[in-house]
């Protein structure tokens, strides 16, 4: 009977359909991740609560799936009916039973020869709408592929690689559309979002984060230098069903560490975006950095949560921004609403009124070296955050790291790096990572879990009272009410990725990727 | 056995930086690689200055070396052609305490190989010495070979010698003889740990995380404990276990015992 249904496995991939409503009510479906975040909201919560705080100590390895090339695996799988989707380096994304690890198809795409990209192969996962599997390739493709064989059904061209464009991020379906953003922020790019006909991959609309001559913002970059500022787009936004309204961050202006030659506030790099996905219009702006000198992206995935803030509910989209400020706005206005320091940090005297940096004197980089907290990898990074319906508590992985940031010369040439400095390492302090659980309206801090080295991977939350967390090649899950330690396991190998829970038949599983592995961990 | 012992050690952190810190390869396309090298006063000038922010710390400010090699001299092993020095200048070296120039542009990293070429044009100062009597102070009196091992004979309390002439300067290796605790090797850290039950162990991290820690004890043992069972770790950050030869060696045989380790050039 059991061989009878490993044999049928496949054919239950031919059933993969996910039309936007069960996106939209992935509440429902505890057992499948049917978006980046699981769902629109960017909580990376699960609501199985099968693992819990009293079990979580007898997790084991039930699988793995390996890959060969040398760039880390950093995908965060999606799991549909059995079946999961994951991308692996240089370029690929594979179809895996989500029971037993055994790989279902493979689309593998070559690389040009002359393709460049700043920070190695990776890439954090694919988009599922209907039964197409949406993937933005490394040399900055978007293709649709058939769920069920891996057969590419269409294959766009968001911008030219040879220019510096990538594609790294996972896209994200709403309605008919797959919106999409790109990577590229260190070669003088002009950032986007784009939106494509999920059925066609004709493309709806096109953000451009930086205004062009004569539109509202365009003032904010000094000279010529908007066509070269960068604002990219590479990690995840979420979206407001009750508004239908997407949210996207974006990335550092260029050149990164030099802004002599973009004076102004550099709109809208690192920024939250609100836009309304049907027609690609901004709704509000709201920009964490501006005119930013320290590479301090503010792509990472903001999350929708409702909080208590002076005695009110308030719908609010929060995040931890690498500039080491926690920020609470108001999500239908995007109005500030509260904010503070989540790690040290040495460059502003804090948030004023509306929420903008007050900049200290003299803490731009220097051609000698400017020691500076937070580095330029930030308070935090691209890996996902987590909020606990449960708990209330908004919790990240932080990292507590100064840098000597230098500035140097940028001068631009189309495809090549422009980033006008760098950073040195201070090694006059060590640096370490804790896992910070904040009031979500507030940032205040509610208790943190000490890590011996900063990482760069993300967190979870489960319904099981758990967060899942990584630190070097260590996967571990801490009590969601008060960090405390409940099991670990050495992977072998640095994690940057996003965990994941998922079940079939019942039985929940947990999902990390592990330098070249994506290991998945169950009960028994 | 030894030498692999303390690459892993030694390159083992710097591989952490490497993740933690955005390393950019600057020049990732070959084209860029067979562009000549310029030779304007400007381009040189600034090169110079290029050379002393971010060079000099390590190579010293006339590529007189220091701890790194030295630059002040006409072959450069590691960069055969201009090719290869614009190379490692922007990418660094894998394996060695060489950094990326992440900080650098194309141009930048262009200027500054111009000035580490027109330093070989100086003359450098050759090492003074007998480099044989320096291999027997090595072997016998200075007792070096019970912490260091050459090409895996020796010791392990320290780190490997093979090649050490190639990586550090005459003056700075007879400053590490005289002065231990002047330098160390990156990620290099004497620790002492102490058991709930049992003695405490003090040796060189081998490795470390949230949950445990390695130490490598002189006898060559590695000793694993969970930190959930100690009562403490101490860290003699810039520490070494290394005593100073300055009263036990006479200057000549200092001398001798720096030309015998300055003779150890790249490990073939």
């Amino acid at each position: 009977m059991k061989a009878l249904f490993l044999l049928i496995a496949p054919l239950l991939a031919a059933q993969v359909r996910v039309p936007f409503e069960r996106i939209r009510d992935a509440g429902k479906e505890p057992g499948n991740w049917l978006t980046y975040s699981r769902d629109y909201s960017g909580q990376r919560y699960s609501p199985l609560d099968q693992i819990n705080s009293a079990n979580v100590a007898k997790l084991r390895v039930a699988w793995m799936s390996q890959a060969d090339e040398a760039d880390t695996v950093q995908t965060s799988p999606i799991v549909v009916d059995g079946i999961m989707f994951i991308t692996k380096p240089p370029n690929i994304v594979e179809a895996l039973d989500a029971r037993t690890g055994r790989s279902l198809w493979t689309y593998r795409r070559d690389i040009p020869s002359d393709f460049r990209g700043c920070c190695g192969k990776v890439n954090r996962g694919v988009a599922i709408l209907g039964d197409s599997i949406f993937y933005g390739t490394i040399d900055a493709h978007l293709v649709a592929l058939d769920a069920r064989t891996g057969a590419v059904r269409w294959d766009v061209t968001l911008a030219d690689p040879k220019l510096g464009y990538s594609g790294t991020g996972a896209p994200l379906a709403i309605k008919d559309k797959i919106i999409v953003g790109m990577a590229g922020g260190e070669f003088g790019v002009r950032g986007f979002i784009d939106a494509y006909d999920a059925k066609t991959g004709k493309r709806a609309w096109r953000f451009n984060t930086i205004p062009e001559k004569g539109q509202p913002g365009n003032e904010t970059w000094a000279g010529e230098s908007w066509r070269t500022g960068s604002a990219t787009t590479w990690v995840t936004g979420v979206y407001d069903i009750d508004t239908n309204t997407l949210f996207w961050g974006t990335g550092n202006p260029g050149p990164d560490w030099n802004g002599d030659s973009r004076k102004g506030d550099n709109l809208y790099s690192d920024c939250l975006l609100a836009i309304d996905p049907d027609t690609g219009a901004k709704k509000w702006h709201f920009q964490y950095t501006p005119h930013d000198v320290n590479d301090w992206d503010s792509t990472q995935t903001p999350i929708l949560a409702e909080g208590l803030f002076q005695g009110q509910i308030c719908k609010m989209v929060v995040l931890a921004n690498r500039n080491g400020f926690y920020y609470s706005l108001d999500r239908d206005t995007g109005k500030f609403i509260a904010g503070r320091p989540f790690v040290k940090q040495t460059w502003a005297k804090g948030l004023d009124e509306s929420g903008r940096p007050m900049r200290l004197p003299n803490t731009t980089p220097t051609a000698d070296g400017l020691l500076l907290w937070p580095s330029l990898g930030g308070g935090s990074n691209w890996y996902s955050s987590t909020f606990s319906p449960q708990t209330k508590f908004y919790y990240v992985n932080a990292k507590e790291q100064g840098a000597i940031y230098l500035k140097g010369e940028a001068e631009f040439k189309a495809g090549a790096f422009f980033n006008g400095g760098g950073q040195r390492r201070y090694k006059g302090e060590d640096p370490y990572g804790a896992v910070r659980a904040l009031d979500v309206a507030t940032g205040e801090l509610k208790w943190e879990y000490k890590l011996h080295m900063p990482s760069h991977a993300g967190l979870m939350t489960t319904a099981g009272g758990l967060v899942f967390g990584s630190n070097q090649s260590s996967f571990f899950a801490l009590d969601a009410k008060s960090g405390g330690l409940l099991w670990r396991f050495e992977a072998g190998g640095t994690i940057v990725a996003n965990p994941i829970s998922y079940s079939v038949d019942g039985k929940q599983y947990v999902a990390i990727a592990a330098k070249h592995n994506l290991l998945v961990f169950s009960l028994d | 056995m030894a030498p692999s012992r303390y690459g892993a050690m030694y390159n083992k952190p710097r591989m952490k930086s490497a993740m933690f810190f955005a390393i950019f390869s600057i020049l990732a396309a070959g084209a860029e690689v067979r562009m000549k090298l310029p030779n304007g006063k400007s381009d040189l000038a600034a090169g110079k200055k290029l050379f002393e922010h971010h060079c000099g710390l390590c190579h010293g400010q006339q590529g007189e070396g220091g701890r790194g090699p030295v630059l002040a001299k006409p072959g450069l092993s590691r960069a055969p052609d201009d090719a290869a020095l614009v190379n490692v200048i922007a990418n660094g070296l894998r394996g060695t305490e060489m950094p990326g120039a992440d900080a650098m542009s194309e141009r930048e990293v262009r200027q500054t190989a111009a000035h580490v070429r027109s330093l070989g044009k100086l003359r450098s100062e050759p090492v003074p010495g007998d480099v044989a009597k320096g291999a027997e102070i090595y072997r016998g009196k200075g007792g070096c070979a019970n912490c260091h091992a050459l090409k895996g004979d020796g010791g392990i309390a320290g780190p490997g010698l093979a090649g050490i002439g190639g990586r550090r300067s005459a003056a700075y290796l007879r400053d590490s003889l005289t002065t231990p605790d002047s330098d160390l090797p990156d990620g290099y850290l004497l620790v002492t740990a102490t058991p709930k039950a049992g003695p405490p162990i003090t040796g060189a991290r081998a490795n470390e995380d949230s949950f445990s820690i390695q130490i490598l004890h002189p006898s060559g043992r590695v000793h694993s404990f969970w930190k959930s069972e100690l009562l403490e770790i101490k860290k003699q950050r810039g520490k070494s276990s290394m005593p100073s030869y300055k009263a036990t060696l006479t200057d000549n045989e200092l001398t001798g015992l720096v030309a015998f380790l300055a003779s150890l050039k790249e490990e073939k």
